[in-house]
């Protein structure tokens, strides 16, 4: 898999219960990623997923085991991997400059004001919100506001981007337009990024690997699905790949259905190694995936919904 | 037909203070001469006896009284007479000394209960304890330790006006959200940076909010600790017009200390304003 940039070596995550019980979200986890990657990871409500962002992040710490980043075990959190918050988490006090500059002095702690802003202005730009500065979150859409903490998460220029369901919150046109704007920035600034999302045609268009997770507890990262499309992919024609659908397919199916049943796969004699979760390309489109109709891209919450699995 | 509700609610407002002064003045207006009374005793009984007017003044005589005092508010004529102008300074130097003290007290141990939850539960007996006492039940004990008069005045305002700065701090430090905590841990930010960048705008309408209540509670207790200690300050104005039976000067300062209280009440409004955030 070439290098290891970071390296999640054998995590766990444990949570006293009442009763001196004790939760486990996840056990013996394994995972590694190499620079510039950009890595989704599904999985149902409650298996972990944001646990191990936060873990990356350092806002979180592993019960056992250790994250190697760029040859250092962290603690804490750090400079070097930025977050974006799902619920954006501006500054509601500040502008959207003062956010920006925040981030930017908190980063360059030396720097005058002037410097401060021109990187703050540089990135407000990159991310479409010229003329928006000295506007405050409450005056802008939702979609600004996630633009001003992608703005915030970039300009501090990290090695690592953490985002937790940035997009979810969005409306579709919104969500589109802002993915295709972080696929083009990661793409430019060779950002390794680990993204956390609901949506199967997100991390399609956006991941060139795709973690899946089965469900909680005792979540394992059942398999790791190297997407098979060209890095580059353009919205429009994504689909007319012919292995998209293949992949899709079977994102879905693992929502669907095995990563419910994954564990009984595990049991009914499975080889599985936790340290190295097997990696595939589902390219081949057999048959059934070409004769069969074009089924609408449902989200995960509908699947969820329709096998009778609300979250 | 579209005057503005703000328009229309100060003509309600006018009618309802004239109705008001007419009934006052119909109320404290005299009945017309009592008939056939010795004049010597009518001329010491003055215009009570002889007229049937009432000892409690009309609108007019305290609209005189009030013009009185605004066109000399401070003059000196020795300890038991002085402006109104005088003794609302006092009254005010008093509270503000002992708020500004209980703002500098409040605020650094509001933040360490909300920051720290030990620190929270070892002071709650306390606080459950020290916040429900009138302020006036310290006197005595303040009046014995201190041995100063004006400065136990200051100390009751002190321990009145530290307890809603000291809750509201510690709730609103408390309660600052998770996620704008997490962006300034995964920025580096330091613990001091973190307090003021983050915690402390944060927070800031909860802690305003304190600052406002306690301002009032401080206005209404000065009155009375005034009452006890004397010697000056407008609490002890209203006292001493009363011993001398004075009526519309006590009236004068009761609508003063209304006024008062409202100024200070609105300038806390204003600073409010500026720290409140959108969301």
């Amino acid at each position: 898999m070439g290098e290891r940039f970071i390296s999640i070596e054998g995590i766990a995550r444990r949570f006293p219960l009442a009763g001196g019980k004790v939760s486990t979200v996840f056990e013996n986890l394994w995972f590694s990623m190499a620079r510039g990657q950009f890595v989704c990871v599904i999985g149902h409500s409650g298996c972990g997923k944001t646990t191990v962002l936060n873990i990356l992040a350092g806002l979180d710490a592993p019960s056992e085991g250790t994250v190697i980043v760029d040859n250092q075990s962290i603690e804490g959190p750090s400079l070097d991997r930025a977050v974006i918050f799902q619920s954006h988490a501006l500054l509601p006090w500040r502008t959207v400059m003062g956010n920006v500059a925040y981030a930017v002095s908190s980063r360059w702690r030396s720097w005058g004001r002037a410097r401060v802003r021109e990187q703050a202005q540089k990135f407000i730009e990159l991310v479409g919100l010229a003329g928006a500065e000295q506007k405050r979150p409450a005056e802008l859409s939702g979609g600004m506001k996630q633009r001003v903490g992608i703005a915030r998460a970039l300009s501090i220029e990290p090695k690592i981007m953490l985002m937790d369901e940035p997009f979810s919150a969005l409306d579709a046109l919104t969500r589109g337009t802002l993915q295709d704007e972080v696929r083009r920035i990661c793409l430019a600034t060779g950002q390794t990024v680990f993204m956390i999302t609901h949506d199967v045609d997100e991390a399609i268009y956006l991941a060139d690997r795709v973690v899946l997770m089965t469900n909680g507890p005792d979540a394992k990262i059942a398999e790791i699905v190297v997407n098979p499309l060209p890095k580059e992919r353009r919205r429009d024609d994504v689909h007319k790949h012919p292995a998209y659908y293949a992949v899709r397919n079977h994102l879905i199916d693992f929502l669907v259905a095995r990563s419910r049943t994954f564990a009984d796969e595990i049991r009914a004699g499975r080889s599985y190694d936790p340290r190295k979760p097997p990696e595939l390309i589902p390219s081949t489109p057999g048959p059934v995936a070409v004769l069969s109709p074009v089924r609408a891209a449902p989200s995960i919450e509908a699947v969820e919904k329709r096998s009778g699995r609300v979250p | 037909m579209s005057l503005s509700l703000g328009f229309r609610a100060a003509v309600v407002s006018i009618a309802l203070f004239a109705v008001f002064v007419v009934l006052w003045q119909i109320g404290t207006g005299g009945s017309g001469s009592v008939a056939q009374m010795d004049p010597e005793y009518a001329k010491r009984m003055g215009a009570t006896a002889t007229t049937g007017k009432s000892a409690m003044p009309g609108p007019f005589d305290v609209g005189s009284k009030i013009w009185e005092h605004l066109k000399r508010p401070f003059y000196d004529n020795g300890p038991n007479d002085k402006g109104l102008g005088i003794q609302l300074g006092y009254s005010l130097a008093r509270v503000l000394i002992g708020y500004l003290i209980a703002l500098l007290v409040a605020i650094p141990i509001g933040f360490l209960i909300g920051m720290s939850p030990l620190m929270n539960r070892a002071l709650d007996p306390f606080i459950q304890i020290l916040k429900p006492i009138s302020p006036l039940a310290w006197m005595p004990l303040a009046l014995y330790t201190i041995k100063d008069s004006s400065i136990s005045a200051i100390f009751v305002i002190f321990i009145c006006s530290v307890w809603p700065m000291l809750i509201n701090t510690a709730f609103g430090v408390a309660s600052v959200r998770r996620e704008w905590l997490n962006v300034a841990r995964t920025l580096e930010v330091s613990a001091i940076r973190r307090a003021f960048t983050i915690i402390l705008p944060a927070a800031a309408p909860t802690i305003l909010t304190g600052m406002r209540i306690s301002i009032g509670i401080a206005w209404l207790v000065i009155v009375a600790a005034e009452m006890l200690v004397g010697g000056t300050g407008i609490g002890y104005f209203v006292w001493n017009e009363w011993n001398n039976l004075s009526i519309t000067n006590v009236i004068t300062a009761i609508f003063v200390i209304g006024v008062i209280g409202m100024v200070l009440d609105q300038i806390l409004a204003r600073f409010a304003r500026l720290v409140t955030f959108p969301e």
